[in-house]
């Protein structure tokens, strides 16, 4: 007895330390860099190298060698213009994943509905464009929304317009980049959930008298809401810091958080300012996460 | 309302090349506890699913309470259904689930729930109607499913394998729950198991389901002691088959020469009427044969000796297996009547086996 409950012991050790070591490594290079963020954004910017104030002051004596300003944060709420940013790319974001949620459902639902043989084909289908590079394929669609591009000529060609169409460099190009991206993060989580459904649930409704849009709306929408949050939670933080699609694809007008942070880190080079933009930005996706902590917790509790 | 509750007429299914249900006719009388017993893949499954509008007949029609229903979705049925997997809606409680039904049949909402308390307290769940499917035991799952399915008064009430995911002891006590609950409101119930116990104690009637077609249907008692075929025989309970043939037929006993059991066998002419020459099956029921170290003797009796090659004992009874002299093993059971700690019969004891002519089945198929 006493043996083996030491052996069970031992491997109950060994998995600790297996989901440690990436838990310690994730924890050290998310917390470093963001304790070295934090760092900066309560600096002053300087043009020397790097371009701002220690931390530290070895100068001077005492607690006066830390020098701290809360100047960057005052400044981006003094300034209309990072709130005006921040709430586009909210509004950006959300509008992409409403998108990615409408499409991304029926297709989800459709798949987890086939034939086993049939699912894995389709769900290949998603997870293909994986296969090339992220930034090629926004590289792509530059082509095909050209002024003479693939569309463009296509829809000259057939005669039905007769100038080409502004397609690119605006808004639209930007959520249709966003919502191609990241459609599969959609689809996938949805289709794990709705795939896992029990289909008697759905026969079981209907035998109590409810049509299919009845079914769905009071059976399979409301038992599939984790996998919904889920997507929209894959979809709305990558989208919502999205610096390459607002930059290939977007216009000079797009205004969205990850091109202002380039644009403080690289050509204003004031590193305090960016910090701070990007430490906000953190908060505010903090909310929707917590949100759905919140959400699943109450999920899994049961009894209402 | 004189007619039958369902009538089935040519009703098939097929997937494919495979007819899962072929060719059924069928009636079900109005009140009757009715069960339909197979294995897997003997279109059982296939049939309920039929009844309850989830899936199309391929041919055939099916009338419920003089109504043409082949082709009414599930929604607008009569019917409703005990699923085996209970299919509770896992995100409603319990008086929430019940009353689901209700609700989209446009019930008022004060209605509804009188209803729906009225129901759980039939079924004992009163006091749970606010825990959610996850907080339930396997036989309050069971209850919140029947109730569920009996809150709608439906005339048909479907139940798929329901009490095959009980364990054994609450499963006797809730089979005479669901048929004291069947007497109580006169609703039509079909079950579907593959446990043939199950069946022979619950029903009224059973009818036996192989590949796609009705084997026998009838009592639980017609089918365990006058099956039509070798397939129920077999199905049903223990049974010891020989294949014999037919040598004499004279005033109501039947000879048959039997060489896999090395003799001559005597059985009582029944409604087969078989004539010399003719090839048969022989069935007997463990029960029906008597095992002793004494030769019993009489004419009306199929004696053979043997040496007991197997011994099971039960304590209620025990289970021999006895090899003839022709080497064909054949199953005895006998109740324990006597108290004693010792074997009258043991281990390679020389017996006399016999059987009444009576016990004989005579099977053509």
């Amino acid at each position: 007895m006493i043996s083996s409950f030491k052996r069970g012991d031992g491997r109950r050790q060994w998995l600790r330390a297996a989901v440690a070591v990436p838990y310690l490594w994730l924890l050290l290079f998310f917390l470093a860099p963001f304790a070295i963020i934090i760092k900066i954004s309560l600096a002053d910017p300087l043009l020397a190298l790097p371009p701002f104030t220690p931390l530290f002051d070895w100068a001077a004596a005492g607690w006066q060698k830390i020098q701290v300003t809360v100047d960057n944060y005052l400044f981006l709420f003094q300034d209309g213009y990072y709130a005006i940013i921040y709430l586009s790319s909210v509004k950006l974001a959300a509008i992409s994943t409403l998108l990615c949620l409408l499409l991304g459902y029926p297709m989800a639902y459709y798949i987890a509905r086939q034939p086993q043989r049939r699912r894995n084909l389709l769900l290949l289908g998603i997870i293909l464009p994986f296969w090339i590079s992220f930034l090629l394929r926004v590289y792509a669609w530059i082509g095909l929304l050209n002024t003479h591009g693939v569309i463009n000529n296509f829809l000259l060609w057939l005669g039905l317009i007769d100038q080409p169409l502004t397609l690119i460099y605006n808004d639209f190009a930007v959520y249709l980049g966003i919502v191609y991206s990241y459609l599969p993060f959609m689809v996938l989580p949805l289709y794990a959930n709705l795939e896992k459904q029990n289909l008697d649930l759905q026969d079981a409704a209907a035998d109590l008298g409810a049509r299919r849009w009845q079914t769905f709306l009071d059976i399979t929408l409301p038992l599939s809401r984790p996998g919904i949050i889920a997507g929209c939670l894959l979809v709305f933080i990558p989208a919502i810091g999205e610096f390459i699609i607002p930059a290939l694809l977007g216009g000079s007008d797009t205004l969205m958080i990850g091109r202002v942070l380039w644009d403080e880190f690289f050509i204003n080079r004031d590193w305090p300012v960016a910090s701070a933009v990007s430490v906000v930005l953190l908060l505010i996706l903090v909310v929707p996460m917590m949100w759905f902590q919140r959400v699943q917790s109450r999920v899994d509790g049961g009894a209402a | 309302m004189t007619g039958p509750m369902v009538k089935i007429s040519g009703l098939t299914r097929r997937f494919g090349d495979l007819a899962a249900v072929d060719n059924i006719d069928l009636e079900i009388r109005p009140g009757e506890l009715f069960s339909i017993l197979g294995g897997s893949g003997s279109g059982k499954t296939t049939l309920l699913r039929m009844l309850a509008g989830f899936e199309t007949p391929t041919a055939g029609s099916i009338f419920i309470d003089g109504v043409d229903m082949t082709s009414v979705p599930p929604y607008e049925r009569p019917v409703n259904m005990m699923f085996q997997s209970y299919a509770l809606f896992p995100h409603m409680t319990v008086e929430q689930n019940v009353a689901y039904g209700l609700k989209k049949q446009g019930m008022p909402v004060a209605e509804i729930n009188e209803r729906v308390m009225a129901m759980l307290d039939k079924v004992r769940l009163g006091a749970l109607a606010r825990r959610k499917p996850a907080a339930l035991s396997g036989g309050e799952s069971q209850r919140v499913a029947l109730a569920r399915a009996l809150v709608k008064r439906p005339k048909l009430l479907l139940l798929d394998e329901p009490l095959a995911a009980l364990d054994k002891k609450l499963r006797q006590h809730t089979q005479f729950e669901l048929m004291n609950l069947q007497d109580e409101l006169g609703v039509t119930f079909v079950v579907v198991t593959h446990d043939q116990e199950e069946a022979m104690t619950l029903s009224n009637r059973i009818a036996v389901m192989n590949r796609g077609r009705l084997e026998q249907v009838g009592t639980p008692g017609e089918i365990y002691e006058y099956p039509a075929n070798r397939f129920v025989a077999d199905f049903i309970g223990n049974v010891n088959l020989v294949q014999a043939t037919v040598t004499t037929v004279e005033s109501g006993a039947v000879v048959l020469d039997c060489p896999e059991a090395g003799g001559q066998m005597l059985a009582a002419q029944d409604a087969s009427s078989p004539v010399a020459g003719e090839h048969l099956w022989v069935a007997v029921r463990p029960e029906k044969i008597t095992i002793s170290k004494e030769d019993p003797g009489g004419g009306q009796r199929n004696v053979f000796r043997g040496v007991v090659h197997d011994l099971g004992y039960f304590g209620n009874l025990s289970v021999y297996r006895v090899e003839l002299s022709s080497g064909k093993i054949l199953q005895v059971s006998g109740q324990n009547r006597v108290r004693t700690a010792k074997k009258t019969v043991e281990w390679d004891d020389e017996v006399f086996i016999s059987w009444d002519m009576n016990s004989a089945i005579l099977l053509k198929d």
